[in-house]
């Protein structure tokens, strides 16, 4: 019952964080927001303490295995001013939007087409189940085989891994469909076609969102591989090209921003999923 | 096989408003329904119990059109539901409510589907949430509503398409009991108005004597009918009124005996068998949860 499960997240949801037990009977909006606002203090200086300590660490460590905080910042801004961060920024991202796209794109109407006929779900089952086992970066040689060591190529790595989360979880959101709500569209005669369109792709959703939020973390996994097994370029070439020659500071800089825009991205699907699916937040969490 | 062939007193020309017969249906091997036969007389409030597994659930289903019968005919109001018979009413357990669609567009969902125009639909909706008392909820979701208001907004969905009968399959089973009786008063209330042919499926009998005008009592493995009852309890009834009239103590410990294994009937019925468990606890209430959630029902259903 979905009902049950939802009220049993309610309560757990402010056990999170610094509630002790016996604050739960007595959790307000005030108290939540109170929490927030804790929770951001001590995560800001969770995250103080260890760039100090990393700052300091890193002055008694050679400076070709280990630099600080400010040397990576003057580091950036050197890149900054060369225009060679700008570029590579761009051209890594050119690859990530446009491997990204095509991943989910592919794997949406494949999910759906899998969990509707029985016929798909046996046609493809074996080959999902091979890929899914499969490590992906295996196929990369394959890839740049098939689509060369340029853009192509890594746009092609990078869809492969963007796929697959977006596939299983479309499908399963699509399978678990609430068989009452099918029962309901039957009842009120709904066409095959309007169950689709008021039952089935609605509940799904909030699953598809799911899988774009792992799907970035893994898109972004293939394109740091595809710039290091393709080609060197982007963000990932120059983590490769400054480690080969020992610029520690400058080989942070693009990781740092690797990181960010997986922070960033994840956070815009979290966001997505809050806008277009508020009724599911509470049932699969954050 | 055996088979209470009970008829109904009919004095008037009317065809019943559901004629069931013969209805059989298996799952598996598994005989749900065994030749199940009754009617529903137009405007009256009628209630199956029974333990889980007599298939009064399954019976709800078959006339609803959600189901199809193994064997049998369904009519109503004289027409074949084979034929294109207008969409009931139903309403169902808790969880009903389309999550993504506002209170106004799931009270609104079955008109839609029903093409009628829009300010038709409008005025439909605002009528049947002014029935259950929820006017100035048009905006909120579901998950925003307490699991009273979910069932109100559930009957306003059934209700909104003004259909002759309402099916209502254990609404109130996961509702809190005060939150349940006064859904009960409000149930009465508003059949005492619409006077809607009701058949409304439990596994409470006191749910289902406050409401009725007859209940039909069923037996499981196979799921039949052993017995039908009048209940002649005056009304207007309401909640509080109807467990100080006069008869409804014997009534429920008539019903009582007819559900426990140990009553003669039922040992004469199940021929050795041991009968379902009783009717009342909480492990019914998980049968029926894990019935509902059946794997086989819910895969054949879901692709």
């Amino acid at each position: 019952m979905p009902n049950q499960i939802k009220v049993e997240k309610e309560t757990s949801v402010p056990t999170e964080g610094l509630a002790t037990p016996s604050l739960i009977p007595t959790v307000g909006p005030e108290i939540i927001k109170q929490r927030n606002y804790m929770r951001w203090v001590v995560s800001s200086i969770s995250v103080g303490i260890f760039f100090v300590a990393w700052q300091l660490y890193a002055r008694g460590v050679s400076q070709l295995l280990l630099v600080g905080p400010t040397a990576i910042v003057s580091a950036f801004r050197e890149m900054i001013s060369t225009g060679e961060l700008l570029s590579a920024t761009a051209a890594s991202l050119k690859v990530l939007v446009t491997g990204f796209f095509i991943g989910f794109t592919a794997a949406i109407p494949i999910g759906l087409l899998w969990a509707r006929f029985k016929v798909v779900d046996w046609a493809i089952q074996p080959f999902v189940s091979a890929l899914f086992s499969t490590p992906l970066v295996a196929l990369v040689p394959l890839y740049v085989l098939w689509f060369g060591f340029g853009f192509a190529g890594k746009v092609a790595i990078v869809s492969s891994f963007a796929f697959f989360p977006v596939l299983l979880n479309t499908y399963q959101g699509a399978i678990s469909v609430d068989p009452m709500h099918l029962d309901l569209a039957k009842v009120f005669k709904a066409s095959e076609w309007e169950t689709w369109r008021h039952v089935v792709l609605p509940s799904a959703v909030p699953f598809v969102v799911a899988g774009l939020n792992v799907s970035v973390g893994h898109a972004l996994t293939g394109l740091v591989i595809s710039e290091f097994y393709t080609n060197a370029s982007g963000l990932g070439g120059i983590v490769l090209t400054a480690s080969s020659t020992f610029q520690t500071a400058h080989m942070f800089v693009p990781i740092v921003i690797i990181v960010a825009l997986g922070i960033t991205l994840m956070a815009g699907t979290r966001w997505l999923k809050r806008r277009i699916a508020p009724w599911a937040v509470n049932r699969t969490g954050r | 096989m055996s088979d209470p062939q009970k008829v109904v007193p009919s004095g008037s020309v009317m065809p019943p408003a559901v004629r069931a017969r013969n209805i059989t249906k298996y799952f598996g091997a598994e005989r749900v329904l065994d030749n199940v036969d009754f009617d529903l007389t137009s405007g009256s409030f009628t209630s199956l119990v029974g333990p889980s597994g007599c298939g009064k659930t399954t019976m709800l289903r078959i006339i609803a059109g959600i189901e199809k019968a193994g064997g049998g005919t369904i009519e109503i109001n004289g027409v074949s539901s084979a034929k294109d018979v207008p969409a009931l009413g139903v309403v169902f357990q808790q969880g009903s409510l389309l999550p993504w669609k506002s209170v106004q567009k799931n009270v609104a969902f079955g008109l839609e589907l029903a093409k009628l125009d829009k300010a038709e639909i409008k005025e439909r909706v605002a009528r049947a949430l002014e029935m259950v008392h929820l006017t100035g909820s048009e905006k909120k979701y579901p998950h925003q509503l307490s699991g009273g208001m979910q069932q109100r907004v559930g009957i306003a969905r059934a209700l909104a398409l003004d259909p002759p009968i309402l099916l209502m399959d254990e609404p109130f089973a996961s509702v809190d009991a005060q939150t349940r009786e006064e859904l009960h008063d409000e149930l009465l209330h508003i059949w005492e108005k619409s006077r809607k042919t009701v058949l409304f499926v439990t596994h409470s009998i006191d749910e289902a004597i406050v409401l009725s005008d007859e209940i039909i009592v069923m037996a499981a493995r196979p799921g039949r009918i052993i017995s039908r009852l009048k209940v002649d309890l005056p009304r207007p009834r309401t909640e509080e009124s109807a467990h100080l009239m006069p008869g409804y103590g014997q009534l429920r410990a008539k019903i009582r005996n007819l559900l426990t294994p140990a009553s003669p009937q039922s040992l004469f019925e199940s021929e050795n068998e041991i009968l379902d468990l009783p009717l009342e606890g909480s492990d019914i209430i998980q049968d029926i949860t894990s019935m509902t959630l059946n794997p086989s029902v819910h895969e054949s259903r879901g692709r």
